[in-house]
């Protein structure tokens, strides 16, 4: 049942007016979509909602306190914003969140913090800083009930009640419309350091990513890419290799730097460490990968896939008997970018049967509307965790007026 | 003591008590079944031994299949059950219920496997915390949360509170470091949410199980986050002539781009206390300390002590001491994590588990002294300072009703003053029965709902331990409600009162 709610575009401009907008919806059943600036609505199922509510009225930054590492943000304010903000104090937000932006059609830095949170999807310093998700120490949100809600806090450590802030990073906006964020932010890094190998198979390659983990050096950065989309980076000596490309980031003050380099050059001698990348050179590399450099001027399909990474260099060798996948591993191996050519399924099938033999999921971020509505976008739930669900959910938005389908088709 | 309001008993389910046991024995043979009155007296409470209550039975089941029998039977028998792992709460989330089965998880106390390529490990969740590194030492690895209690606790406990410790300033808490559980579901279901890859597939679930202090299922297994081992280690042990300069020093040393990977303060009762019990050169005539570590190697850490030395010497310190050696070291350290034990050794205490935001330590620290001063109690500040996270030990003597009255005052109005300053009840002990009332000092009636609709949604029958961290039973929340708001200003300051009113006939003096 539809009632008489103003379909089309909202965007309102306080946590009073959000609220009062999602209850009317509520009481009219009106389904809504939900987003920031809309730089990742081309990423899951195509929502069919009548109502647009963004957050892009609800922004600004509420506190920002450098000596506590902490900032609180309104949910609509730009990623681009707050890292210039930060930035003045030589700090920044520590899981370097990829820029979905340029891939997507959109400027570089055009997404929402909001957006950030609820699609909580991390750079390569995760793997030693953790995910979005980590660096969340409180929310306040709209339910599907239009009711204000807040949980954690502005506090480092907080067990005060269920943690809801980091249960709504990833979902989506599927749950709850956030509309302010307190996150954890860290010293920027002074200087960073790249060491490179080429001409390793993936197998090696993941191996020496892992040895590398595995050192005492604090590795920030633990990259594989394949020869042919290491060809489109920014950095010409690598461009022009011609060879697959192994990154392996350090980073601290420069003495620290410097050292930690030294001593990893040492502990990966036996897989020919050939070239070091230090000062804006090593930054630019790693904000090509961070702005999925290699992945923009090419619109065919691209998924992320998420696995133990001793698994991944045999997912991408059994899929690749089968399609021609283009593939860059991040986080030592346990995150695969993977282009696939312009298939009906865009390569879902080959790759869901991949993850079911060597485990974990996969996420379609880039295809045409066509394709990302034959197939499911999102990793298909395993019937239980499908109920546990629908159970989350149903305890946030119980009429299903946020984002329907957008992650699962009946949810 | 203040009586402790829990959900009222089943008394169907008490009176079927023989044959609940009977039947349990039958489900699972395998299993320590506890039921005398004498065993379950060891499990009557946690370390919060304020408040006592003996269960049903305990069962302390040695597989996840054996958790699942006994769920599903408790389910279907409307028993309620409270988890435990060592019982080393401090806030009373293990304790029993007359009506409810202790499930005690220390016998499943296995490491599955130590993954050193993929940098995880898989353990059960009755392993003790400590023994996650001690398993994962010999390939250069450790486990990174280190709770106090890290000899004795549980990895579930941990899971269960998202148990900190002394080093998560840069390391994280445990729902950082958590990546996989297998988990029981009230009606026996096992679920397994996470695994070996770093994020989830759909919905997180993981953060909502983490701190949900055993409300949601009971996990049995747990896949967490190695990390490599530093190549050394060193505290500087820097005393201050005031709270503010050694507050002000912390947050110096942070915007100066520096994270130690810990920053530990005390005051000078917690100084004195700690030196005496161990020896370990701290400075007695300082009014504040400060314990800061670094890690790295030799020149890394000689780099970042020298510039927290610099950042120090702006603030006067009364002393600064860099550790000599690996044994002066482990004496720092050894002074701190025997705080707890030291001052137990001179009084009974209630440990305060608050948190504020750093800029506000100055202003807490002299409000908490107001506080106990106000309810005439002795109080010792130890703590880790580098995320606010406050351990206020207030002094008291146990065997008197009266101060025991009163203490609970004083902490309550201890914490609300956290909140006030824009921090939260707990950061790493749980609400628990302890600071269930509390609740209210925090969150809106849609906040709590909120969480209790969660709550719901998972256990719909509230059998899985009750009574904790909501207000009262949450679905008789909305009911109580309107009692707790109005009635809690004006019993504070009756009981105070009451309380000086009691200490003056003693002929104490009252201040």
């Amino acid at each position: 049942m539809t009632g008489s709610m103003r379909l089309g575009f909202h965007a309102p401009e306080t946590e009073e007016e959000l609220a009062a907008l999602v209850f009317e919806a509520a009481e009219t059943r009106t389904p809504l979509e939900i987003m920031g600036k809309g730089t990742k609505r081309e990423l899951g199922h195509p929502v069919g909602a009548g109502a647009v509510v963004s957050s892009e009225g609800i922004s600004g930054i509420s506190l920002y306190e450098p000596t506590e590492l902490v900032m609180v943000a309104k949910a609509g304010t730009a990623l681009a914003e707050i890292e210039a903000k930060l930035a003045e104090n030589e700090q920044e937000l520590p899981f370097e969140p990829v820029d979905l932006a340029p891939i997507l059609g959109y400027a570089p830095g055009d997404g929402t913090i909001g957006g950030v949170i609820a699609t909580n999807i991390s750079g390569s310093r995760r793997i030693l800083k953790g995910a979005a998700r980590d660096h969340v120490l409180g929310i306040r949100a709209v339910n599907g009930r239009g009711e204000v809600i807040k949980a954690g806090g502005r506090v480092m450590k907080n067990v005060t009640g269920y943690d809801i802030g980091r249960t709504l990073a990833g979902s989506w906006g599927t749950l709850a419309m956030m509309t302010e964020i307190s996150l954890k932010v860290l010293p920027a890094q002074r200087e960073t350091r790249t060491i490179l190998c080429f001409g390793l198979t993936d197998q090696t390659a993941v191996e020496a990513l892992c040895i590398a983990m595995g050192t005492p050096y604090e590795v920030s950065g633990a990259l594989h890419i394949h020869a042919d989309l290491a060809a489109r980076l920014s950095d010409e000596e690598i461009a022009g290799a011609e060879n697959p490309v192994t990154a392996v980031r350090v980073e601290n003050f420069p003495s620290s730097a410097r050292y930690r380099a030294n001593s990893l050059r040492q502990a990966l001698l036996a897989y020919s460490p050939a070239l070091e990348l230090d000062g804006e050179r090593s930054e630019a590399f790693w904000n090509d990968i961070r702005t999925l450099k290699m992945f923009q001027d090419k619109p065919n399909p691209l998924w992320r896939v998420s696995t133990a990474p001793t698994q991944a260099a045999k997912l991408v060798g059994n899929l690749s008997r089968k399609i021609d996948a283009r593939v860059v591993y991040d986080w030592s191996g346990g995150l695969i970018w993977i282009e696939t050519p312009p298939l009906t399924d865009a390569g879902a099938v080959d790759i869901r049967r991949q993850l079911a033999e060597l485990g974990g999921h996969a996420t379609l971020i880039r295809a045409d509307d066509e394709t990302r509505a034959g197939i499911d976008v999102f990793q298909p739930l395993e019937p239980q965790h499908a109920i546990l669900s629908a159970k989350l959910k149903h305890a946030f938005d119980p009429l299903g007026i946020f984002n329907p389908g957008r992650m699962y088709r009946d949810m | 003591m203040s009586p402790l309001i829990l959900p009222d008993p089943d008394r169907g389910v008490t009176s079927r008590r023989n044959d609940i046991v009977k039947q349990l024995k039958r489900l699972v043979p395998e299993a320590t079944l506890i039921a005398d009155e004498e065993g379950c007296r060891t499990f009557e409470s946690d370390a919060l031994t304020a408040y006592r209550c003996l269960p049903l039975a305990v069962v302390l089941p040695s597989s996840t299949e054996e958790v699942s029998a006994i769920l599903r039977f408790c389910h279907e028998n409307h028993v309620k059950v409270v988890p435990r792992g060592a019982g080393t709460s401090l806030a009373g989330g293990a304790l029993p219920l007359e009506d409810a089965v202790v499930l005690c998880l220390s016998r499943m106390n296995k490491v599955i496997e130590i993954d050193p390529s993929n940098r995880v490990a898989r353990v059960e969740a009755g392993l003790t915390n400590i023994a996650i590194t001690e398993a994962a030492s010999k390939h250069g690895f450790f486990y990174a949360p280190d709770p106090s209690s890290q000899i004795a606790c549980t990895v579930g406990g941990n899971i269960a509170t998202n148990s900190g410790g002394a080093h998560c300033l840069k390391y994280g808490v445990t729902v950082n470091n958590l990546l996989g559980v297998r988990m029981v579901m009230m009606d026996g279901e096992v679920v397994e949410f996470g695994g070996k890859h770093l994020d989830a597939p759909g919905y997180d679930f993981l953060p909502l199980i983490t701190g949900s202090e055993g409300q949601l299922g009971v996990v049995t297994e747990a896949t967490v986050r190695l990390l490599a081992a530093p190549e050394g280690s060193k505290p500087i042990l820097i005393g201050f002539d005031s709270t503010e300069a050694a507050a002000s020093c912390v947050a110096a040393i942070i915007a100066a781009g520096i994270v130690p990977v810990a920053i530990e303060f005390m005051d000078r009762p917690a100084i004195h206390v700690c030196e005496h019990f161990v020896p370990a050169g701290y400075p007695l005539d300082a009014e504040a300390a400060l314990i800061v570590e670094v890690e790295g190697s030799e020149d890394e850490i000689e780099y970042l002590l020298e510039k927290i030395e610099d950042i120090a010497r702006d603030f006067l310190p009364t002393s600064l001491r860099r550790s000599q050696s690996p044994e002066e070291t482990a004496l720092i350290w050894k002074g701190r994590k025997a705080a707890f034990g030291a001052i137990g050794q001179i009084s009974d205490y209630i440990c305060m588990d608050g948190v504020i935001p750093l800029s506000q330590l100055p202003k807490a620290l002299d409000e908490i002294g107001w506080i106990c001063r106000k309810y005439r109690f002795d109080v010792a500040n130890i703590f880790h300072a580098g995320d606010g996270n406050l351990h206020p030990l207030i002094l008291y003597n146990a065997n008197d009703s009266v101060q025991l009255e009163r203490v609970e005052l004083c902490g309550g109005e201890i914490l609300k003053l956290c909140v006030e300053l824009g921090g939260c009840l707990t950061g790493e002990h749980g609400v628990g029965i302890e600071k269930r009332e509390l609740m209210y000092e925090q969150f809106t009636d849609e906040d709590i709902d909120q969480q209790v609709r969660i709550k719901e949604e998972f256990d719909p029958s509230w059998l899985l331990n009750p009574g904790k961290v909501f207000p009262i039973e949450g679905r008789d929340a909305q009911r109580m409600r309107s009692i707790e708001l109005t009635d809690l200003g004006p019993e504070v300051e009756a009981g105070v009162d009451v309380a000086i009113e009691a200490e003056l006939a003693e002929g104490h003096e009252v201040p």
